[in-house]
């Protein structure tokens, strides 16, 4: 790559940083006037219309929750829509909007896919223009798509306000169910309208006709039966273009982290992101709620400081992934010689283009890379699996970080915050004080269930990858040898037990045995987290706050963020190392030696 | 009252000096490390192991390396050399026993010091009071009226009341109903002067096992047999009714989790190994691939999960109730200690603590027309015979200041008037002359009565001494006023050091004093402390108290009188005098054997030490890991991928040698850290973020770099000896 390439690039790669951190921040603000209460307070217009849809589902939205009912609540919640989203799929073949005539799932990957649309994994064992009904895309995966997003930020605004409120004997967090409706409708609807229609104007599709059929004017070139001399009668030759309602699905999927596209290979397909504006506004909204989510956190604990720390602790990891990517891509040709690649005018590329689109390049790809598995989104607009063994590398490891580096739509705050007491435990205890966080003190039962949520990633996803890795079926999907194929399985697990999402590819996941092992690993992952999480909640809640004072450690400093970082990173290398040495290390070793 | 109240520097903080001295010299004295090193055998238990589900773990890994090496000896098993497999189970035997052993040094010591505590506790004859000393009026003087008849001080009962006379030991704890008498502590405080207990104020309270050395006691008992103050020292100092504390409880949570996740890393890896010798198998290199074997997986699983804090845990808890100990002071529970270092207020009382037990003379203010050596001489005069200490303070005031000898009484044929409730004043008279001093009001009422008007400069000079926190007294010659002697509070050397420290420790401190707001005010200015309680009763306490805790704080007071008790009862750490009223001992968690007002500064920092040893050993543990990743991966799957060889880092000389290295570094840092985790890291008074700071490159950036090192080292080590 030349240096007018690289300046492009890292002029790219910071004008995207820029921008987030612009946006995120009046965001973030919003969002906690929004569930503050003082966006729409009760009585102004918009509450009345917010006051309808709970008069209309009987909810009284000055009851409070306790944590366990909150957790029923957000547990009862999620059922129904996932065996709303099962059933959907069984019978899309009965239900309208069905031009293509697709056939009912079956009912192992209607589970996969179910779950995978609840937990805001997005995990797609399904490829969405050949299996998927519009009315199944719209109806069941666009709605979990806001729905599992706003459940999301459900939780973590009940566990914000077990640090912003003292001494509650009641244990009361919030109503779960105001919180997901103004989630979804000052939050994700007005968002997800305004990119929509930008992403039509793209020239993304947004359509209920059914596919486009199109004459190519080349038919030898497409039609591989050419070959035995026969002619292509017209009717085979003509090409299909999917269509459908797909702007609309892909703003939510980008917003609320969800990343399950409208087509199979997402958001490099070029109607799911057809230019480079698109490609950029899409890379903005994945990590946009997220990071504002920091903001909300200060603004709502009236210490913004606390919200910029953890932002900070997240920008650190996400840039050092980010270049460890950027260079391993672009590293190719003292990597692996096959990738010298010489284009039209004889001049050499080394950097690796496989698996890449050519409209986007390294940079854009890496990019996305990272954000998408730093946040846990999961869509994608290049293959991982093509990456170099290094940088693939990259985003498995911040998946198995536990999607904290800002990860998924409040889930990815909350499990930072966990990750920030157990900082607190151990530091604070360095300081002679037995450890408290923004005046909470951080005791026995805070530390079990804070173990339960840094615990549960990587046993599903460690014990994932060990059944899958002894059985024949397991091993028989995957396409390479070698190190590699270790990778594609614990990339897959991986992904599941963190709810990104993301394929790496290289495996065939569309088998009984990948379905319900994804499938379970989804579901634990999303919900035996975010249930310890509103228990810690519902115990901080009821405590004091002690005021803070010399001999408290500081929480708002960058040294607290460095250590934050070196916490998050020293837990999750120490759980997956071992086994990254033998997938990634290992192949990036074997290729640097037989170079 | 009596209290070492001349003491510039605080009476605590020498124990703690000379028991840190002493633990240094102490630490590995012979006969306690012979009896540790038996006790670290005993607790191979697996019943005790199961208490620390680490060194639990540690323990059955041992066992299956040592099935492992029978199996492979008599062939049953192929896997590693004999050799290997022993090797690596003989150390992991060493982790195990190096934890009990660290353990065992730390209870010895605690142990050595019940046993003498024991002997005091002896089966005594006690002489038990008929009818409770109220019948036998014979008219017989002193202890001979009381009838009594001998029992066994084991069967003594609450209620109870019996009579000592010197040279008797006092049976259990009780409160002295009658009589004066010197009794000799030293068997629970180590102190050897005798101290003063007598019936009624806050003296009264009388410990089991101690003997009273002159005159007689009638005693009432308030504790049964076996539940005595001095039972609980026993058994507080032994550990024997050890308890985990809050924090440690929390801490062990997280080392189960984090020993967990190493499980579960380590029993997945199995499987991971398997499935990449097929894969490598498939490719060029994977002729000789073998999985990696259970000897290097148990080893593996060993050095990740955290034995360093693990194997150190229980004793840097016992350590730190040891350092109390050693201080002079009993706590009755370790939840007290730990609270103690999230102190963020003390209630300080003024007298005895910030200023000297006593006012002293600070200045001579003559009335018009007086020379201040006049009014000196007078004031002298006056105080000749005065054996108060603000009495003795005039006399020496006088003499620094003009040079004024003392004279005799007798020689001057004069006559002493000593203080009286209804005059109020005190003085003498000589040679026609009649001198008193008194309060204020007290002078100008006995001037008034002789006809004589008090001067409005000295009205003047009064008030303005009261409104700078001293005691005006006023002094005069019959019915001439020669002016007025300011009393003030003297602050202590050196303590205003200690409430910057304090400060700096982000710690309030509040002064309590039953003086006026005005005197309060002036005194705590002076000693810079952040907050006084003026004219404080029994209820300004408690109140003071509920409403720092209402706002999140954690408060220590120390008290000794009954009126104490409600508010000790209240504050989270609670420091009774050991001479103070068995009330306020029943309401507080920590007994100051000392009687040392200032101690609980030394408490703040031993509970601070004691969290900030087991933050600073977990941070250390946990950053050892990287390093032993870098030496046992590589080796782990050398036969599976040898490019793996390019992580070994520190060139360690071959797989077994790289794993074993690993693994004896692992057992001996825990004998190596012992000492820290007896000693305690030491704790500065700085800001917290200071101390973070310091502490993180220290045991943090430390605890990556060192085993590095070490492991290296121990590579050299076996590799020039030829062990691998």
């Amino acid at each position: 790559m030349s240096s007018a390439d690289y300046s492009s690039s890292l002029l790219q790669i910071a004008a995207y940083i820029v921008l987030l951190a612009l946006l995120c921040m009046p965001l973030g603000r919003y969002m906690a006037a929004v569930y503050e209460g003082r966006f729409a307070p009760e009585g102004s217009v918009i509450y009345k219309f917010e006051g309808l849809l709970y008069k209309l589902c009987r909810v009284v939205p000055t009851r409070e929750m306790n944590w366990s009912q909150y957790a029923c609540a957000m547990l009862i919640f999620n059922a129904l829509g996932m065996i709303l989203v099962y059933l959907l799929q069984r019978a899309q073949n009965l239900l309208p909007f069905n031009p293509e005539a697709l056939a009912a799932v079956p009912a192992d990957l209607a589970f996969n896919t179910a779950v995978s649309f609840a937990s805001n994994t997005n995990w797609q064992n399904y490829g969405g223009e050949t299996t998927l009904s519009y009315g199944t895309q719209m109806l069941a995966l666009t709605v979990q798509n806001f729905l599992s997003a706003s459940t999301g930020m459900a939780v973590l605004v009940a566990f914000i306000r077990a640090f912003v409120r003292q001494d509650v004997q009641d244990g009361y967090l919030g109503n779960f169910f105001v919180d997901l409706c103004r989630s979804v409708i000052y939050i994700l609807l007005p968002l997800s309208l305004a990119l929509a229609v930008f992403l039509v104007g793209q020239g993304c599709p947004q359509t209920l006709a059914s596919y486009a059929v199109y004459e190519p004017l080349e038919t030898a070139a497409l039609s591989s039966g050419a070959a035995d001399g026969k002619n292509q009668s017209v009717e085979s030759a003509k090409v299909k273009l999917a269509l459908g309602p797909v702007a609309s699905q892909v703003a939510i999927k980008q917003l609320g982290t969800n990343g399950g596209g409208f087509y199979n290979v997402n958001s490099s397909h070029p109607l799911e992101n057809p230019t480079p504006l698109s490609n950029l506004v899409q890379l903005l909204a994945i990590l946009l709620i997220p990071a504002g989510l920091c903001h909300t956190f200060g603004v709502m604990v009236a210490q913004p400081r606390q919200g910029h720390v953890l932002l900070l602790s997240m920008t650190a990891i996400f840039v050092v992934a980010l270049g460890t990517c950027f260079w391993a891509e672009n590293s190719g040709s003292w990597q692996n010689p096959a990738w010298n690649l010489i284009d039209g005018n004889g001049l050499a590329l080394p950097a690796n283009m496989e698996g890449k689109e050519v409209r986007f390049g390294v940079v854009n790809s890496v990019l996305w890379a990272v954000a998408t598995t730093a946040a846990s989104n999961g869509s994608v607009n290049s293959m991982h699996d093509s990456m170099s063994a290094l940088g693939g590398l990259v985003p498995m490891f911040l998946m198995q970080l536990g999607e904290v580096v800002f990860g998924g739509v409040g889930c990815g705050l909350y499990g930072m915050l966990v990750f920030a007491l157990i900082t607190v435990f151990i530091a604070g205890l360095m300081v002679g004080r037995t450890p408290e966080y923004l005046g909470k003190k951080i005791e026995s039962f805070e530390m079990k269930m804070c173990s339960l949520v840094i615990l549960i990633p990587p046993l599903v996803v460690l014990l994932g990858t060990a059944l899958a890795v002894s059985l024949p079926v397991g091993q028989g999907a995957v396409f390479n040898t070698g190190p590699h194929a270790f990778s594609e399985i614990l990339y897959a697990f991986s992904s599941a037990g963190n709810n990104n999402g993301s394929a790496f590819g290289g495996l065939s996941g569309n088998s009984p045995f990948y379905n319900f092992s994804l499938g379970t690993a989804m579901f634990l992952a999303r919900y035996w987290l975010a249930v310890p999480v509103l228990a810690l909640a519902g115990a901080l809640v009821g405590k004091k706050r002690v005021p803070a004072g010399n001999g408290t450690m500081p929480t708002d400093t960058p040294l607290f963020a460095a250590l934050l970082v070196g916490v998050v990173l020293v837990f999750g290398g120490l759980t997956f190392v071992p086994a990254l040495s033998l997938g990634p290390v290992v192949e990036h070793l074997l290729m640097v030696n037989s170079r | 009252m009596t209290r070492d109240n001349d003491l510039a520097l605080p009476r605590g903080d020498r124990a703690s000096l000379a028991g840190s001295r002493a633990t240094a010299s102490s630490l590995f004295q012979t006969e306690l490390l012979g009896k540790a090193m038996l006790e670290s055998l005993r607790k191979l238990d697996p019943r005790q192991q199961l208490r620390n589900p680490v060194m639990f773990v540690v323990e059955l890994g041992s066992l299956l390396t040592t099935a492992l090496y029978i199996l492979v000896c008599t062939g049953y098993v192929k896997e590693s050399t004999p050799w290997f497999v022993l090797s690596i189970s003989i150390w992991l035997w060493f982790t195990v026993i190096f934890s009990n052993f660290a353990e065992a040094m730390a209870e010895g010591r605690g142990k050595a010091q019940a046993a003498s505590l024991r002997q005091a506790r002896k089966d005594v004859a006690a002489r038990k009071v008929l009818d409770n000393g109220a019948a036998a009026e014979t008219g017989v003087v002193g202890c001979a009226r009381f009838q009594t008849v001998e029992v066994s001080s084991s069967a003594l009962a609450k209620g109870d009341v019996v009579l000592v006379e010197a040279g008797h030991v006092i049976p259990c704890d009780g409160e002295v109903v009658e009589g004066m008498a010197s009794v000799d502590e030293s068997a629970i405080t180590g102190e050897s002067a005798p101290v003063i207990r007598e019936s009624g104020g806050d003296r009264s309270a009388v410990t089991g096992g101690t003997r009273v050395l002159s005159d007689w006691l009638l005693i009432k008992i308030t504790s049964s047999p076996g539940e005595t103050f001095l039972d609980r020292m026993i058994s507080m100092v032994e550990g024997a009714k050890r308890q985990k504390t809050p924090n440690e409880i929390a801490l062990n949570i997280l080392l189960t989790t984090l020993t967990l996740v190493f499980l579960l890393v380590t029993f997945t890896l199995y499987p991971f190994s398997v499935f990449s010798v097929k894969l490598a198998q498939g490719g060029l290199s994977g002729a000789g691939a073998q999985p990696i074997t259970l000897t290097v997986l148990v080893a593996l699983l060993v050095c990740l999960i955290p034995t360093t804090i693990g194997g150190l845990l229980s004793a840097i808890g016992i350590a730190g109730m040891d350092r109390l100990i050693k201080a002079n002071v009993i706590a009755m529970s370790g939840r007290a200690v730990e609270a103690a270092g999230d102190v963020d207020m003390l209630l300080l009382d003024k007298t005895g603590t910030i200023t000297l037990g006593n006012r002293q003379a600070a200045a001579f203010l003559p009335a018009p027309g007086v020379s201040a050596e006049q009014l000196a001489d007078a004031a002298q005069l006056a105080s000749l015979s005065d054996e108060t200490p603000e009495g003795r303070s005039i006399v020496i005031l006088a003499k620094q200041k003009f040079e004024l000898r003392e004279r005799n009484l007798q020689e001057l044929s004069a006559h002493f008037v000593p203080f009286s409730a209804q005059t109020r004043m005190s003085g003498a008279d000589l040679e026609g002359r009649s001198i008193r001093k008194g309060a204020f009001d007290a002078i100008e009422r006995h001037v008034l009565s002789l006809g004589a008007v008090m001067p409005e400069k000295v009205k003047e000079d009064a008030d303005a001494v009261a409104r700078q926190g001293g005691t005006p007294l006023v002094v005069a010659d019959a019915g001439r006023v020669l002016g007025v002697v300011q009393l003030k509070d003297i602050v202590k050397g050196g303590i205003k050091e200690r409430f910057a420290e304090l400060r700096a420790m982000g710690i309030k401190t509040v002064m309590i004093t039953g003086d006026n707001p005005l005197t309060a005010a002036a005194i705590a200015a002076e000693a810079g402390v952040d907050d006084y309680l003026a004219e404080a009763t029994p209820e300004d306490k408690l109140a003071l108290i509920r409403e720092a805790q209402s706002g999140g704080r954690l408060v220590a007071m120390t008290g000794d009188g009954t009126n104490d008790a409600p508010a000790l009862a209240q504050a989270d750490v609670a420091v009774a005098m050991n001479t103070g009223t068995q009330a306020a001992k029943e309401a507080c968690n920590m007994v100051d054997l000392d009687s040392s007002p200032t101690k609980l500064i030394a408490i703040v920092e031993i509970g601070k030490q004691l969290l900030m040893t087991r933050g600073s050993l977990t941070t250390f543990s946990i950053a050892n890991d990287i390093a032993k990743y870098f030496a046992i991966i590589p080796a782990a799957f050398a036969s599976t991928y040898p490019v793996l060889d390019k992580l070994n880092v520190m060139g360690l000389a071959s797989p077994e040698s790289a794993v074993l290295s690993a693994v004896i570094f692992n057992a001996l840092i825990i004998l190596f850290l012992l000492p820290l985790a007896l000693r305690g890291v030491p704790y500065r008074p700085v800001g917290a973020s200071v101390l973070l700071r310091d502490n993180l490159l220290v045991y943090g950036v430390g605890g990556v770099l060192a085993p590095f090192i070490g492991i290296k080292l121990i590579d050299m080590l076996l590799v020039v000896f030829h062990l691998v």
